[in-house]
């Protein structure tokens, strides 16, 4: 009896840990294959290899010197950068207003919020890009700066909003008491609270903004201006057969490595901020 | 919302000094609102209202200014051949139009549905205590952490007809006779499509059910296993149940996602009639094919569509944004 109970529960562990090790590989080969790939030189690429098999920095140093990657780099740090601190500035004093102050419409306002943050970005893609036209920045980074606060600012005044609403009452108590304006207690009293909120919401807000293909695609036309993603997307060798795969895979690489590497270093921070803007939200 | 948390520290204080203090609290907060509003009012609701506006003009890329009222002539119009035939035109009789929403349906249902039961599998492992939990989580936090053109273009490399992985493991474990272009055929260009999507989002849905599993009382389980209530019946009768409203809303929020898919069909199958989604083709009318009103007579009807299918998930499912019952 006690040996067939303990066949059992050895199959039951050893199906589960299989599980566990197809829900890993199954995450993680994708991109171990491309820092594979990134790695190879010459028409190593077209070996096909599960295991390293040569290193070269070949592909890194020509994404890195020859076009405009490094300028693309620099334009996506500085736009999602710039998105960001924008958003969190505004979104501060709107949580605030939206989580501890009962007034009529709240809300209503909070599912506007929600609609827009939700919003399929394509259907303000013509008004938005008349707009960026009339204001004479098509084609820079302010038109990335401006159309990602479509989604980077209702996302962050949400998650903002469920951080400060779960905030005890106390902590209010004793400014109000001492006649401090709700200015003053945002500042002095929820500012120093929040950092680990703004600096999750930031995060987030920041790993959109990087990623964000559409507007980036439609609101700039030269290589000088582009973002990584799209600069990604339109690398191409000479003609539609020689597609240079071993630079794309570096391209890849460096802009995923920073991105994999905050994710797993702020890994509870970004879970808890997901699960704020989802569930609770 | 959940309201009943709100704040009232005044509460405590005079009924007069009170309401005064609200009063204050109140005005500061509209003060507060208004920078955020006005963002929002410039940067969606002025385009949406303009998009929806150029639908109905005879706008194109390069005069747009001059734009013409023309009414429904984008959607439907009819036209008197010279023969006297009489053609049916607009956005509401175009097929490839059709075509692009079947493909968005088709698509979001598909995909959402693997990613809600993929999700719930490695939200149950995740929510099980193991040696190794944390590497587990980690691992699945790279794929959502992944640029979505990024995975594309593994994805497109690791599908390549001659020289993608893919095709070589299939052929050495026999699960293929020959390779397969699968980003070029139109029977496997949407499977490729599907595959990569669930693989890069199925985490964040894993996420969301994980917080949902999290708030299940465990001595739930203990009563069930002392009645001797078989596990799967135990999934079925407390789990999900209990899951049901964390499950609602990540659907809801997937469902959207989906619904607007873009960049990932753009890179991945280009030009594939068979994945072309309303996204992709909006934006090809709009900036590639010089129909811009056209175009925005696209955008504004998947808007509506979005809105619509929106508001039936939230009626017939019940969905509440605060989290359910708790």
């Amino acid at each position: 009896m006690g040996a067939t109970f303990d066949l059992w529960k050895i199959t039951k562990t050893t199906l589960f840990y299989a599980l566990v090790v197809v829900i890993v590989v199954v995450s993680v080969f994708p991109f171990y294959y491309a820092i594979l790939t990134s790695f190879k030189q010459g028409t190593d690429i077209f070996r096909i290899t599960y295991w390293p098999v040569s290193f070269s920095l070949e592909n890194y140093q020509s994404v890195l010197s020859q076009g405009s990657f490094p300028r693309n780099l620099l334009n996506s740090i500085f736009v999602a950068s710039v998105t960001v601190i924008l958003a969190l500035f505004l979104a501060v004093t709107a949580a605030f207003a939206l989580s501890r102050v009962r007034f009529r419409g709240r809300g209503f306002l909070l599912m506007v919020i929600l609609g827009v943050s939700m919003f399929p970005q394509i259907a303000v893609l013509s008004g938005l890009f008349e707009l960026i036209r009339a204001l004479n920045i098509y084609n820079t980074p302010w038109a990335l700066i401006f159309s990602y606060t479509i989604f980077t600012l209702p996302f962050t005044v949400w998650v903002l909003t469920t951080f400060m609403r779960d905030l005890p009452i106390e902590i209010e108590e004793a400014a109000i008491v001492d006649g401090a304006s709700p200015w003053v207690i945002i500042t002095k009293v929820f500012m120093p609270l929040m950092w680990p909120a703004l600096v999750t919401t930031g995060l987030l807000a920041f790993i959109g903004a990087w990623n964000e293909f559409l507007f980036a695609l439609t609101f700039t036309s030269s290589n000088d201006t582009r973002t990584v993603p799209v600069a990604i997307a339109l690398l191409s060798g000479g003609s539609q057969y020689e597609i240079p795969w071993g630079i794309i895979m570096a391209a890849s690489v460096i802009v995923t490595v920073p991105l994999v590497a905050l994710v797993l270093i702020f890994q509870r921070k970004i879970v808890s901020g997901l699960t704020a803007g989802g569930v609770k939200g | 919302m959940a309201t009943d948390v709100m704040a009232t520290p005044v509460a405590a204080t005079g009924g007069k000094i009170k309401s005064e203090l609200m009063q204050q609290r109140v005005r500061a907060a509209r003060w507060f609102l208004l920078p955020m509003l006005i963002a929002l009012a410039v940067v969606a609701g002025w385009p949406l209202l303009r998009s929806i506006y150029f639908s109905f003009t005879d706008a194109s890329l390069n005069n747009i200014d001059g734009a013409e009222w023309i009414g429904f002539g984008n959607y439907f119009r009819v036209q008197q051949l010279a023969s006297g035939a009489v053609r049916y035109r607009g956005l509401l009789v175009d097929a490839d139009w059709w075509n692009a929403v079947w493909n968005t349906l088709r698509f979001a249902a598909t995909s959402v549905f693997f990613e809600a039961v993929l999700g719930m599998v490695v939200a149950l492992v995740l929510n099980a205590e193991f040696k190794g939990r944390g590497i587990v989580r980690a691992a699945i936090l790279i794929p959502w952490a992944i640029p979505t053109i990024v995975s594309a273009k593994m994805w497109s490399w690791m599908l390549n007809d001659q020289f993608g992985i893919l095709n070589d493991l299939g052929m050495r474990l026999g699960l293929l006779s020959q390779k397969v272009a699968w980003t070029a055929t139109a029977e496997t260009a949407m499977q490729a499509v599907l595959v990569v999507d669930i693989w890069k989002t199925t985490p964040f849905m894993a996420l969301l059910i994980l917080a949902g599993l999290q708030m299940v009382p465990k001595d739930i389980y203990e009563a069930a296993e002392i009645d001797g209530v078989h596990p799967i019946k135990q999934f079925f009768r407390i789990t999900l149940p209990l899951v049901r409203p964390a499950l609602m809303v990540a659907i809801i929020f997937r469902l959207l996602d989906a619904l607007r898919i873009f960049d990932l069909i753009y890179v991945l199958t280009p030009n594939s009639s068979a994945t072309k989604t309303m996204s992709v083709l909006a934006r090809e009318n709009l900036f590639d094919f010089d129909k811009f009103a056209y175009g925005s007579a696209m955008s504004t009807l998947l808007f509506l569509i979005i809105a619509i299918l929106t508001i039936v998930y939230i009626w017939l499912g019940k969905v509440r944004f605060d989290g359910g019952d708790r």
